[in-house]
């Protein structure tokens, strides 16, 4: 096989055929460990009976949904309802293509980095803007079910996907700033030589962006689209069998991007803690992948240990929050950390170093606060009757 | 056929087939996707010609925003068309005649272009175009180009054009909020 048919059409197609299939064995496993994690956080067991601790279940499940009849409504627009799910799950794994997942390494003699795309010069912005296809899948799969739960909930996510695209942006433009590029693996490199993680300097962008990540793939508390209560089971109400299923995994992909995201942006990719401080070198023992790997599995049990712990927000306080709070909280934040960055690696070094000691204090303050009184107390001293 | 040509027909064929689709198409949601489609082949071409900034934003604000706001509008006003509604109504044959118009205009200029470029050598590698030169400087990469261009050189209008962006905006408010009160 000549050198060049290597480099530009196996490897490349490797390398996109793993991103498919992590993206699916993924979402595969995590539903395993939210449901254990989620009986853990409610005092259940969850899936238990299906292999050791119950670790096969979403084996079952899956060769269930392969099995499960299609069903299609009778007066759906037949090719959008078709295209709906892949819609939304295509631009789910492009994204997770597009970050950079390690440094360059070599396998089977072939060189080659750990990045399922090019590094692009413009990389976020692609990130960006295949992102935003997603919202098509969501808007058509509701409209073309030709159902009134689905259309709803349609038009809420896409609502919803909107208004925090913006906060987003803004976060993300905040991280650039920092870097001072729009390539992923330089964003790294950049951390890299300031010597701090831009999780520091860009606490706010980081808040920002991750509660906006959160409310972009319509998890708890912002699951609105998919309220059971309210809307059945959202836009994908009219959607069975393995059709759902991809609809499922995009949402966990989604939130793998998100991660993977927020790892690259903030917490410096691939790069061990410290990576400047010589006398942590052992922590080279493991390998650049798995501390990438490690960081967004973190991102992801969060978001578990978040479905568990917050109520589902109204939709009027949704978008409140969006447009009220966090729109303004990123510009000023986006000011801040322009100045610092103007000032330079020092600069973020002290931004960093003033908003750490910020949350430090507020955390004392919390603590040092006595606790209020719960619910039930205070319904009792005031002695307000609870009816039966 | 060397690949990039051949990729070039292929996102043109693209782009021409949702601009055509957008008009044929009965069904408001039906034109909206087809649009959609010509602007995802538009970004390949800008692509293609070593704009990815000017793709990136393209997909970014045209598919990503516009598009969705489009496709929104259109599922809350739910048009239900008859088969049997006139389609084309009076502007048929103005339409046609300044369809045509625009046609041999566009298809001139494309024309007296093409004779001019055909006697000249090939055009430079299009990756050198990814360095460009900007002054006295050169700037890698065409994100660092327009940023010069819009943030430097053309700072005043710049800022001007935002500002038009931002009186439209606040009318549109007002007037969109005055027809809601009127409903109330």
């Amino acid at each position: 096989m000549s050198e060049s048919l290597v480099h530009y059409v196996l490897v490349p197609f490797v390398k996109g055929l793993l991103t498919v299939i992590l993206v699916a064995t993924a979402a595969g496993i995590l539903t395993w460990i939210e449901r254990r994690g989620l009986g853990r956080l409610q005092i259940r067991k969850g899936p238990n009976r299906v292999g050791p601790a119950g670790f096969f279940q979403w084996i079952a499940d899956v060769v269930k949904l392969v099995f499960k009849e299609d069903v299609v409504p009778s007066r759906a627009e037949k090719v959008i309802h078709l295209l709906g799910p892949l819609l939304l799950f295509t631009p789910a794994v492009v994204v997770l293509g597009l970050v950079p997942w390690g440094p360059e390494v070599t396998l089977f003699g072939v060189t080659t980095p750990l990045h399922a795309a090019a590094d692009l010069n413009v990389a976020l912005l692609l990130i960006l803007a295949v992102s935003s296809i997603g919202v098509y899948g969501i808007i058509l799969a509701g409209w073309s079910s030709n159902s009134k739960y689905p259309l709803l909930g349609g038009l809420r996510s896409a609502a919803q996907l909107i208004s925090y695209e913006v906060p987003m942006g803004f976060a993300i433009v905040a991280a650039v700033l920092m870097a001072g590029s729009l390539s992923m693996v330089e964003i790294i490199e950049a951390q890299k030589e300031a010597g701090i993680w831009f999780v520091f300097p860009g606490l706010v962008a980081f808040f920002l962006y991750f509660v906006s990540g959160v409310a972009e793939t319509n998890r708890t508390p912002f699951d609105l689209p998919e309220a059971e209560s309210e809307l059945v089971g959202g836009f994908h109400t009219e959607y069975s069998g393995f059709r759902w299923a991809i609809f499922f995994m995009s949402e966990y992909g989604n939130m793998i991007s998100i991660g993977a995201i927020a790892t690259t942006l903030f917490f410096g990719g691939w790069l061990r803690p410290f990576p400047n401080v010589a006398w942590l070198s052992f922590l080279d023992v493991i390998p650049p992948f798995f501390w990438f790997a490690g960081k967004v599995f973190l991102f992801l049990l969060v978001y578990i240990w978040f479905r568990a712990t917050f109520p589902r927000y109204r939709f009027d306080q949704l978008m409140a929050l969006g447009w009220k709070a966090l729109l303004p909280i990123s510009l000023a934040n986006l000011f801040l950390v322009a100045l610092a960055a103007l000032w330079g690696a020092a600069g973020l070094k002290v931004l960093g170093a003033v908003l750490v000691l910020l949350v430090a204090g507020g955390l004392v303050a919390a603590w040092r606060r006595p606790a209020r009184a719960s619910v039930t107390t205070r319904m009792a001293a005031e002695k307000v009757e609870v009816r039966a | 056929m060397e690949p990039g040509l051949f990729f070039f027909w292929l996102f043109s064929a693209v782009v021409v087939v949702g601009a055509v689709g957008v008009v044929v198409m009965r069904q408001p949601i039906h034109s909206a996707l087809f649009l959609l489609l010509s602007f995802l082949g538009v970004a390949c071409l800008y692509v293609q010609a070593r704009a990815e900034l000017v793709a990136a934003v393209q997909v970014l604000v045209y598919a990503g925003g516009v598009m969705v706001l489009f496709l929104y509008t259109i599922m809350l006003v739910n048009v239900k068309r008859q088969r049997t509604e006139r389609y084309l109504h009076r502007q048929a044959v103005p339409a046609l005649g300044f369809g045509f118009l625009f046609l041999v205009v566009v298809g001139g200029v494309v024309v007296n272009e093409a004779r001019a470029l055909a006697g000249k050598a090939p055009a430079a590698d299009p990756a050198a175009l990814a360095t460009t030169v900007l002054g006295s400087e050169t700037v890698l990469g065409n994100t660092q180009a327009v940023g010069w261009v819009l943030y430097r050189d053309y700072l005043l209008p710049f800022e001007i054009a935002s500002l038009f962006l931002l009186v439209a905006m606040i009318g549109a408010v007002v007037l969109g909020k005055r027809t809601m009160e009127r409903f109330d």
